[in-house]
């Protein structure tokens, strides 16, 4: 049985009630409810294909992108429904952050990849501006390796550092959500380890939902857990009971490999 | 092992007759070139870019008038179909997409790519040169664009295209407005392609002959104003080729080494700088 009654967590960044997504006429989610703890790192895994990015791309309306997707349901942001027709949707992206599984430097130098998402939105003057694209490439523990090499491309940085570029890309806005979609799944193990370390540091400061394939990285940075199958929340609660004790048969299943 | 044998067999027998198909090809394109350079480059002086065309019957001269001009009528094909073009090519990549306006658009396009020339060049010559009381270098201009803006279009739509889903997600990502990410993100990711693909319109309508010669025509003076009818090298060359006057053919020839040089000059350049595509 799906888990389809609301999860409390403390207090709730994110309020996901009766999300239904559809990829034309598949429906791809059904009637998701949950709730994304404020400056905690809520974690999604399931087998591919279980909508666990698809849930995630609702979080921004990245799905608003391509004719034929569309959410129906209510995911609440401050009060305000984010899959409301009349919502901003550059204004919902500017406070909800992403970063992707590939890495994707913009085509131009670190400082013009960090500055261009500050300048959307905020009028700084050179020196504030240079004083924001240190505070974020430090949040991303990228500073020391490329504050010799600002006006290089952020294409000749390696796909470890590129992924860390485009983490200081989404916190330089400084959002209140920073979504990632298996954000290690193209890194090697030590620019994963460097990943992780920062997911711990940001949420501090920062709410994370975060997609990933590899259960023991759900396991070992997040606070909170969702476990997702064909479409359905299966499970939600907190890490270390989900992973511990788990509820639901297929739960158990899953993070002990029988299947997935 | 008999098998085997046939198959090394037909193996040669295939590649040899691939390379003779090449040989031929390369030939053709030697021999074109291998003739201009003969019969052009002692006409390539001081006197070939410092004096205008001669009258005929008098001796030397050179085509001054006609580099200009089209210098200057390519210029301007240059300034108008290169805004043109790529906005439009963004138009198709970025906003219309799949609707039916955009897809109207792509196959006018590449109706009007494979446009003979010389419907074009009559095309202007009734639409400005009937009705506006003349040949002018701005009608040859106008010519021109309409041959390169097809061109500038579908060159932009397809670089465009072959920018990654992921790029574009990104730049959405931390809220830019669509024509921010069109203008900031995914042209300048392509901008080396697209770059190329204006070069190679202006490669391509820098020997056309038909549209001016219903449109600039010619003019034996040197001129620079646009609003009358200006000398340019494809018309010269006809001209010229065509006469009894030796020093007339051999000003032809050196006209067409002249611009073989330069389309050959601008297509090597247009490969130098799309091999450049993936630095910044």
């Amino acid at each position: 049985m799906p888990a389809t009654s609301v999860q409390i967590v403390e207090e709730a960044a994110l309020k996901v009630r009766n999300l239904d997504f559809y990829y034309g006429d598949f429906k791809g989610l059904n009637g998701i409810n949950l709730d994304i703890a404020r400056h905690k790192v809520t974690a999604f895994i399931g087998p591919s294909g279980c909508g666990k990015s698809t849930l995630l791309r609702t979080f921004n309306r990245m799905y608003d992108l391509y004719p034929g997707q569309r959410a129906e349901g209510e995911i609440l942001f401050n009060g305000n429904n984010l899959l409301d027709r009349k919502q901003d949707v550059n204004m919902v992206r500017a406070k909800i952050g992403m970063v992707f599984q590939k890495p994707t430097p913009f085509p131009m130098t670190i400082y013009e990849n960090i500055a261009f998402g500050v300048r959307l939105y905020e009028r700084l003057s050179p020196s504030e501006m240079g004083a924001r694209v240190e505070w974020a490439l430090r949040k991303a523990a990228l500073w020391d390796e490329v504050k010799d090499k600002l006006q290089q491309s952020g294409l000749s940085l390696s796909g470890g550092q590129q992924q860390r570029l485009c983490i200081a890309r989404a916190v330089a806005v400084k959002p209140e959500v920073v979504l990632l979609d298996e954000p290690t799944s193209a890194l090697d193990p030590i620019s994963t380890a460097k990943v992780e370390e920062l997911v711990d540091e940001l949420k501090a400061d920062y709410t994370i939902a975060i997609v990933t394939h590899n259960m023991q990285q759900a396991a070992r940075i997040s606070d909170y857990t969702a476990f997702m199958y064909l479409g359905d929340l299966i499970e939600f609660g907190k890490t270390d009971e989900l992973f511990v004790q788990p509820k639901a048969k297929q739960t158990e299943d899953y993070i002990t490999g029988r299947f997935g | 092992m008999q098998l085997y044998t046939r198959r090394v067999l037909i193996n040669r027998l295939g590649i040899g007759l691939s390379m003779v198909a090449m040989a031929f090809g390369l030939m053709a394109l030697m021999w074109i070139l291998w003739t201009l350079f003969s019969k052009g480059f002692a006409a390539l002086s001081w006197e070939f870019f410092s004096q205008d065309t001669p009258a005929p019957g008098s001796e030397g001269g050179g085509l001054r008038n006609a580099i200009v001009g089209s210098m200057m009528i390519i210029g301007v094909t240059t300034l108008v179909s290169t805004p043109i073009g790529i906005l439009a090519g963004i138009y198709l990549a970025e906003f219309g997409r799949t609707s039916k306006f955009a897809a109207v658009t792509r196959f006018v396009t590449d109706i009007m790519l494979s446009a003979p020339s010389i419907v074009i060049g009559l095309f202007v010559y009734a639409l400005m040169v009937a009705t506006l009381g003349g040949f002018s270098g701005w009608a040859g201009s106008v010519a021109l664009s309409l041959i390169a803006i097809p061109v500038v279009v579908r060159t932009t739509e397809n670089m465009l295209r072959l920018v990654p889903a992921t790029l574009r997600e990104a730049a959405f990502a931390v809220g830019a407005p669509h024509w921010k990410v069109s203008i900031s993100i995914t042209l300048r990711a392509v901008k080396a392609g697209v770059v190329t693909g204006v070069l190679l319109a202006i490669a391509r309508v820098t020997g056309e002959t038909a549209p001016l010669l219903f449109t600039a025509l010619n003019n034996q003076f040197f001129s620079t104003d646009m609003s009358q009818p200006m000398g340019n090298l494809p018309v010269v060359i006809y001209q010229f080729a065509m006469s009894p006057y030796d020093n007339w053919i051999s000003l032809a020839w050196g006209g067409a080494l002249l611009i073989a040089l330069l389309v050959l000059a601008i297509n090597i350049g247009a490969r130098i700088l799309f091999r450049q595509k993936d630095k910044l």
